[in-house]
């Protein structure tokens, strides 16, 4: 059975492609599998009763997606939002999410022997997550754990 | 790759859609017999309704239905012919034929186990056929010619592999070898085969079992069929001569894989609803000439803007008055594509009904009107539930033994009613019974002793029907084996709610009962009133409102200890300020300065705290649990003309927190109609 | 000692497949795709094989072409596996020399099914 052919950057096994944003100074990424796109700030609405980090939802394209403040969620300083902030629309379990962030930088194709993916990795954010540190040219860049971050906040989102 | 499984599967689904229309004619039919046992007419039809079952089973290979409808079958057909009369014990097991083969298709469908009765009420179904009918199929002994090509080993199969399998079909009776054909063994290329063979075997195999032997080889050779007539012994040296006659039809249908372990997109849950909907295709031909509409008066809007002569103006609103209408237009239609005959919900009921009078002891009739009113296909699942309980609860509570009713002048057959007609945008659907009504009395005492209420407090027989929507709430003496506990009124309430609809209840004592639903006409759009809290925008289901107008000083009262009420007509009703519950901190916070909605819910009414009522529309309902999760207070959300998303709230909830304190004593014993209607004017 | 191939890209497939064979006493080796299964089955006696038909470099019905061409295998009982249950590919399979098939998504009872109509 031949896998379906894949998007045009050709990913050698071993190496994957991720999404880079900056947040609070520092460099995170993301698997960019699960990136669905990325929208400039719009109007959120608020949920009632939710935890801090989950700031409402948002319309994309008529359907009703949830709004997480990265900085809130990862326990980094809050700011306010202004034109250049971004929201990064990933996949997470099957649900559409979407995520505020400072801005959005680059797509990096990481070896992975260019991620360290011990645990001590005294990053600013709490270890559990970050599913590793990657080194790219003179940029390390943290690798966050999106399923991990949401597990709280969906029902069913389990924890492996 | 996956279509050719995609289309297997949607076969299925049809099939599993008819056999389910199969079934309801069944067992109208059988409850028809009843009645009537010797119509002919019926009896035809409920054995072609099996028929169909097992006939589009075995094609899916759906063995274990067919194996039990084929055993069905013939005891219909012997009921047809008049081998077999309609007595009582034949009626027991042909009703519990029914449920068993609905069990049969519930599993084949969600792959889970097939009923542990199945067995049983098939050796009954066998029974009744014959006392001494040997359990075991038919055996025949069958000549099997098989006679292998000269290339027939090419392919790595062995021909002994092929009299092996032929042998363990049953018993073999004779083995024979014809060598007529294999040439000197100068001339011997070993790698081909000139021998011919035949198999006689005792089997109960079909005739297509027996070709499935030969299912990769039938291109290689030559094989017959033929049914013997026992002999005591087979003929000597027949000379097996290689007839013409090819291996009938196509190559044997292989052996049904799907079924047991992939089964991967196979509804998880047993009463997954069905995914495909059967559409009248007039609906679909209309629907076909409104798209054509639409795309003219595109096109008009178009033009409109784009012409520079001095009536654009005119025609530009023209265009938009006729797309506003089409749109309108398209929405009824494609709504009305997915509604379909409440009958669907309501055709299980007159077996039930007849089984739970028959279980304790009384005589019941079913009046059943307006089962041809429409509703959303989406809610015909959940209101089986609901409306099981309550007709359940009539048959059970509400109607009185023979006995009792004949002593109070009422004729021995109780009847319970069941009616379901369209009223102002709405589904109405009533349960209603003759029996002895609630017992207000009873009610009261219970209250009393849960301390829901005082001593002393004045209520009207209404609020006391009321309680009974309470949890644990049941005045039932005993708790009948039929209605059993844990699924009380409280349940239904809620059922209902989570439809969007409402429940109210009418009951005279000694005269009977009503208990009456209202539900939306459909649970995606919703009619409702937008208000601002703060800088917020939300929706309030306009089923639930009940007025809106700006409170005085001497209306807005503080209940000691408690929570702020308002004085309405007498009526107290707790304040529920929404700007804290959606967090708007620039909301109006005096209610004299704001506005109050007042809403009900199930006999329970809040008002909700707003700065401004904006207006009335129609929202389409966007669920939080798809890409989120159930939120508090809220049922839903929905995008605005500007495109934000505001926030639906959930009426049901709000008042059941708002009034989780007991029930205020009232100031004076106004009595006030309930009528859970379209917002009156704003003051 | 019965030896047993079993190719197919899908390692999931191998493995399941290969289990199932040693339950019914076989030895096992497998290959990914059908080029490495030749290799492997050069000067080797096996009692069975069995192929996938989509797989990269060399499919399941050159593969059994090119099988039947080695000394020693013009006879070995194959069966192939396909998710295609029309006529075309079975009747493809067929010329090229394949014993058996099976049609996925199958049960591992079915290969031991037919594994069992294969032998004697």
């Amino acid at each position: 059975m031949n896998p379906s052919a894949t998007a045009a950057p050709t990913v050698l096994p071993g190496r994957g492609l991720y999404l880079s944003f900056s947040l609070a100074g520092d460099e995170y990424a993301v698997d960019i599998l699960g990136v669905r796109e990325i929208r400039e700030i719009c109007p959120i609405t608020p949920l009632p009763q939710s935890p801090r980090h989950v700031r409402g939802v948002m319309n994309l394209r008529g359907a009703v997606v949830p709004v997480i403040d990265l900085r809130s969620a990862l326990g980094l300083e809050e700011t306010e939002y202004n034109k250049f902030t971004v929201i990064v629309v990933l996949s997470v379990h099957d649900r559409t999410i979407g995520f505020v962030v400072d801005g959005v930088s680059d797509v990096l194709s990481l070896d992975e022997s260019a991620i360290e993916r011990s645990l001590d990795l005294g990053a600013r954010v709490d270890s559990s997550f970050v599913s590793g540190i990657g080194r790219t040219q003179e940029r390390f860049v943290v690798l966050l754990d999106v399923e991990r971050i949401v597990a709280s906040d969906i029902p069913g989102g389990s924890i492996a | 790759m996956s279509e050719v499984t995609v289309d297997i599967e949607a076969f299925r689904a049809t099939f599993f859609e008819e056999a389910d229309e199969h079934l309801v004619t069944f067992e109208s039919g059988l409850l028809q017999l009843e009645s009537t046992p010797n119509n002919g007419e019926v009896i035809g039809q409920i054995f072609r309704s099996a028929h169909s079952i097992k006939g589009a089973s075995g094609t899916f290979g759906l063995n274990d239905v067919m194996t039990f409808t084929h055993a069905l079958e013939t005891v219909l057909d012997r009921l047809r012919s008049g081998e077999l009369v309609y007595r009582a014990d034949v009626a027991t097991v042909l009703l519990a034929s029914v449920d068993v083969l609905r069990a049969l298709l519930e599993a084949a469908r969600s792959g889970g186990a097939a009923p542990a009765e199945a067995v049983e009420v098939r050796l009954s179904l066998e029974r009744l056929l014959s006392p001494a009918k040997p359990k075991d199929p038919p055996r025949r002994t069958m000549g099997v010619r098989f006679i292998p090509k000269p290339e027939f080993m090419s392919r790595g199969m062995d021909p002994l592999a092929i009299l092996r399998d032929l042998g363990t079909l049953g018993d073999v009776l004779s083995r024979e070898v014809d060598a007529s054909h294999v040439p000197e063994l100068r001339l011997l290329d070993p790698e081909s085969c000139h021998l011919a063979f035949r198999v006689v075997v005792t089997t109960a195999a079909t005739d297509e079992k027996i070709r499935e032997v030969f299912e990769f080889v039938d291109d290689l050779c030559t094989y017959e069929l033929r049914e013997d007539t026992p002999e005591p012994a087979p003929r000597p040296t027949e000379a097996a001569q290689p007839e013409p006659e090819t291996p009938d039809g196509r190559p044997a249908p292989l052996a049904p894989v799907a079924a047991p372990a992939a089964a991967p997109n196979a509804a998880s849950t047993p009463h997954a609803p069905a995914a495909t909907i059967r559409v009248a295709t007039e609906k679909v031909d209309k629907l076909l000439d409104l798209v054509g509409e639409i795309v003219i008066a595109q096109a008009m809007i178009v033009e409109a803007t784009r012409s520079e002569s001095s009536d654009s103006a005119g025609r530009l609103n023209d265009a938009l008055v006729a797309m506003d209408r089409h749109t309108r237009e398209l929405q009824e239609r494609v709504m009305s594509i997915r509604m379909v005959p409440i009958d669907s919900v309501f055709r299980r009921l007159p077996r039930m009904v007849r089984d739970v009078a028959e279980s304790v002891g009384k005589k019941v009739k079913l009046v059943v009107e307006g089962e041809t009113t429409e509703i959303d296909k989406s809610m015909v699942e959940q209101l089986a539930d609901p409306l099981t309980h309550l007709v359940r609860n009539a048959v059970d509570h509400g109607l009185e033994t023979a006995e009792e009713r004949s002593k109070t002048g009422k004729p021995d057959e109780g009847t319970v009613f069941l009616r379901a007609f369209h009223q102002g945008g709405n589904v109405v659907i009533e349960v209603a019974d003759d029996g002895r009504g609630l017992d207000t009395d009873a009610i009261r005492a219970k209250a009393e002793r849960l301390g829901l209420i005082g001593p002393d407090a004045g209520l009207t027989d209404e609020q006391l029907h009321e309680f009974i929507f309470h949890a644990g709430f049941s005045t039932a003496a005993k708790v009948s084996d039929v209605s059993g506990r844990g699924v009380g009124m409280d349940v239904v309430k809620r059922n209902v709610e989570a439809l969007n609809g409402s429940l109210s209840l009418t009951s005279e004592r000694g005269r009977g009962a009503n208990v009456r639903l209202r539900l939306p006409l459909t649970l995606a759009i919703l009619d409702g009133l937008a208000v601002r809290v703060g800088s917020q925008t939300l929706v309030v289901p306009l089923l639930s409102v009940v007025e809106a107008f700006r409170p005085t000083q001497s209306q807005v009262r503080e209940v000691v200890g408690a929570c702020e009420v308002l004085d309405v007509r007498g009526r107290c009703i707790p304040i529920v300020r929404l700007h804290e519950i959606v967090g708007a901190f620039d909301a109006q916070r005096d209610p004299t300065r704001a506005l109050v909605c007042i809403v009900e819910a199930n006999g329970t009414h809040a008002a909700l705290l707003v700065d401004d009522v904006l207006g009335q529309a129609q929202f389409v309902v966007k669920s939080l649990e798809a890409n989120f999760r159930k939120v508090d207070a809220v049922m839903g959300a929905t995008i605005l003309g500007d495109g934000k998303v505001a926030m639906i709230v959930d009426v049901p909830a709000l008042t059941r927190a708002a009034s989780s304190s007991p029930v205020p004593v009232l100031t004076s014993a106004h009595t006030q109609a309930r009528r859970p209607v379209v917002a009156q004017e704003l003051q | 000692m019965k030896l047993a191939l079993v190719v197919d890209d899908s390692l999931v497939i191998r493995k399941m497949v290969s289990q199932t064979l040693k339950t019914l006493g076989f030895e096992t080796i497998d290959a990914a795709d059908g080029k490495q299964a030749i290799e492997k089955a050069k000067g080797k006696e096996l009692a069975l094989v069995i192929t996938d038909f989509n797989m990269p470099v060399m499919n399941g019905i050159e593969f059994i072409r090119e099988l039947r061409t080695l000394p020693g295998h013009k006879f070995t009982p194959t069966v192939f596996l396909t998710t295609e249950s029309d006529d075309g590919i079975r009747d493809q399979a067929r010329s090229a020399g394949a014993t058996a098939w099976i049609v996925k998504p199958f049960h591992p009872d079915k290969v031991i099914a037919v594994v069992n109509r294969l032998s004697v």
